[in-house]
């Protein structure tokens, strides 16, 4: 059965250096949840919490329930898979995947069934016999999953799995990820700063910045629905485009031009747009400004544009195929109302 | 040489064939004659070992005019204990050290460069600090301490130090080299559920032999060639190390075998050979941490 992950209000410190400011989240059974975000915001630090490599300064930890901040890492039905992979180099891969239930005094003949398991759910059977140093890159990064996934914990940790992959590797393994979600249905949490991993593994994704956490939920609810400014450019890719604007009433004024919206925006001082929300022709909605073509990137399925506002800022428009549009033009940018995101100045959403 | 139609200038150094060869054949002869200079003595004394006892200070040749094993029959048995016993006895205290100060050594650097204590930083310092008291100066202290204890006149004051992880030098090393181990390694054996014992005993051990076949190296050929440390608390000859035995081919008062101290010089050198040998395929293996992503 799966596992609820609770945190309370916890609290991490070094010394007088506060690094994580009382995290208050629910991680419901089964969920994948990915905790997100720039470097040195805190996620790792977190997982780590959740591991027990990490001592809880403050707050408490609940796993199903009970209280585990002072329960040793190995009591709390955990695996982890670190970014750097961790497997003993001087072992070969059946004693890497053994390891840990040798060290719970576990019968051979179960470990033996354990490591074909998983051995057969990762097909690494034929590496078996290896040292990690005769392994690739995805080869390792396997067998340090497959070293998680025999002592069949109640949570999956991983700490920037793939970080070291290349990209067709990355995408291959996420999907592995993915699919191993669905199949053992446990609970597991992601860290990662990549925030396309985030968005196709996620159930729930949570944006961290600076040890403290700026949005939580479903990754379409992120990515429709930001809850300001940080979330609204770390989620998506390309970024979001954030141009300066000024409220009146219902209209907002924004690269020289204005658009009525629907409803009052007073305190906006930035307009966010998607690069993929806005378009080229009239009937998709009003006009958002004339825009100077800088550069132009055809990648088969897609045009992105680079291009620069009247006011000169800085804008990119993602286009749907493939474009004729000529460099140091002078093109009209469209935008459905709709899909605009105004911010005030501290940054929330209006 | 100048390119006329890139405006650039190359120039290249060409070296004649003939200047090459002989500078390669100076820089040979130099090397040789370093070596002879460095190898003569030990030679001499392997050809002296050979020689009759009445030719031995007779010639500086390296190659004796007749061949004769006598030295060697004389050094093995001459002495009142036959020099057998000093060999076993160093092996016995070299072997020992060898044991005790990779274990305990190992063991302290293991706590220095992987757990957290209270005073660490404090207790390390301390542990730097006797790398820089001279051994004479403990010598007498310590001295004291082994007589009141009664281990006077047997190998413990040698051995049991080596257990105690007494030696600064080798636990300075391993936590350099313990340091460089990946971090990850450990947590990954704690979330295996490994104690810190473990740790120690099944990854990080293993994943250090480069270090621990020089700290063995090193033990070996410092307690073998130990000369000052069985004199202070050695006193009857059956315990005698092969330092000491072959001293006693030297009589200030009456005649010396200096055919004999050669010939057991030349034995006494055979186990450092062979146990550096032995363990510097160690050595030069390196460490495999490519299960590691860096």
């Amino acid at each position: 059965m799966a596992t609820s992950i609770e945190l309370h209000k916890i609290v991490k410190s070094y010394g007088d250096v506060k690094v994580v400011h009382g995290i208050d989240l629910t991680i419901n059974p089964g969920e994948f949840t990915v905790f997100v975000g720039p470097s040195g915001c805190g996620k790792s630090t977190l997982l780590r919490m959740i591991a027990g490599l990490e001592p809880i300064t403050g707050g408490d930890l609940l796993i199903d329930g009970e209280r585990m901040n002072e329960v040793p890492a190995a009591r709390r039905g955990i695996a982890m898979v670190f970014q750097s992979y961790a497997l003993y180099p001087h072992m070969n891969v059946y004693q890497n995947l053994a390891f840990g239930l040798e060290t719970a005094k576990m019968p051979k003949a179960e470990i033996a069934e354990r490591v074909a398991k998983a051995a057969a759910i990762l097909k690494i059977e034929p590496l078996l016999q290896r040292k990690p140093k005769q392994l690739s890159g995805g080869q390792r990064q396997r067998v340090a999953i497959g070293r998680a996934i025999v002592r069949e914990p109640r949570i999956f940790l991983f700490d920037e799995p793939l970080s070291n992959l290349d990209a067709e590797l990355r995408v291959q393994m996420r999907v592995e990820i993915a699919k191993l979600h669905n199949d053992l249905g446990n609970t597991m949490i992601y860290v990662t700063h990549d925030q396309v991993e985030a968005m196709t593994m996620a159930d729930k994704i949570v944006v961290l910045r600076a040890g403290v956490i700026e949005q939580v939920g479903a990754p379409l609810e992120l990515y429709n629905s930001p809850r300001n400014l940080f979330v609204a450019g770390f989620i998506g890719s390309p970024k979001m485009n954030f141009l300066t604007a000024s409220a009146d009433g219902n209209r907002v004024n924004v690269a020289g031009g204005s658009i009525d919206l629907a409803r009052p925006v007073a305190g906006a001082t930035t307009l966010g747009v998607r690069p993929e929300h806005i378009t080229l022709t009239e009937g998709s909605g009003v006009k958002l400004a004339d825009v100077r073509v800088d550069l132009v990137e055809s990648l088969g399925g897609q045009t992105v544009v680079y291009a620069t506002t009247a006011d000169n800022q800085p804008i990119n428009i993602v286009l749907e195929g493939q474009r004729d549009v000529t460099l140091g033009s002078t093109i009209a940018a469209h935008i459905d109302p709709a899909r605009l995101h105004l911010f005030n100045a501290s940054g929330d959403v209006v | 040489m100048s390119d006329a139609s890139s405006g650039l200038t190359v120039v290249t150094g060409v070296v004649s064939p003939t200047r090459k060869r002989i500078t390669t054949v100076l820089v040979h002869v130099a090397l040789i004659a370093a070596s002879i200079c460095m190898l003569y003595p030990l030679l001499w004394l392997l050809a002296a070992s050979f020689r009759p006892e009445n030719e031995i200070f007779t010639s500086a040749s390296i190659i004796p005019s007749s061949w004769s094993i006598d030295s060697y029959i004389r050094g093995w048995n001459g002495l009142r204990t036959g020099f057998g016993t000093f060999f076993t006895n160093s092996f016995i205290i070299s072997g020992l050290s060898v044991v005790g100060n990779v274990l305990a050594c190992s063991m302290a650097a293991f706590a220095f460069a992987r757990l957290e204590f209270k005073g660490k930083s404090f207790w390390f310092a301390m542990m730097l600090m006797t790398l820089m008291l001279p051994y004479q100066v403990t010598l007498i202290p310590q001295y004291v301490l082994f007589r009141s204890l009664g281990w006077v006149n047997t190998f413990l004051p040698l051995v049991v130090p080596k257990f105690l992880a007494a030696d600064g030098f080798f636990i300075f090393l391993m936590v350099q080299f313990f340091r460089g181990l990946p971090k990850e390694l450990d947590e990954a054996a704690q979330m295996d559920g490994c104690s810190p014992w473990r740790i120690y005993w099944k990854i990080i051990l293993p994943l250090s032999t480069p270090v621990l076949a020089t700290a063995a190296i090193f033990t070996f050929i410092w307690t073998w060639d130990d000369f000052f440390g069985p004199l202070i608390y050695l006193s009857e000859m059956k315990s005698y190390t092969v330092m000491l035995g072959l001293r006693t081919f030297t009589d200030s008062t009456g005649e010396s075998d200096f055919g004999g101290l050669f010939a057991m010089s030349v034995l006494s050198l055979v186990p450092i050979f062979l146990f550096f040998l032995f363990f510097q395929r160690l050595l030069i293996e390196g460490i495999a941490t490519t299960g590691m992503k860096r």
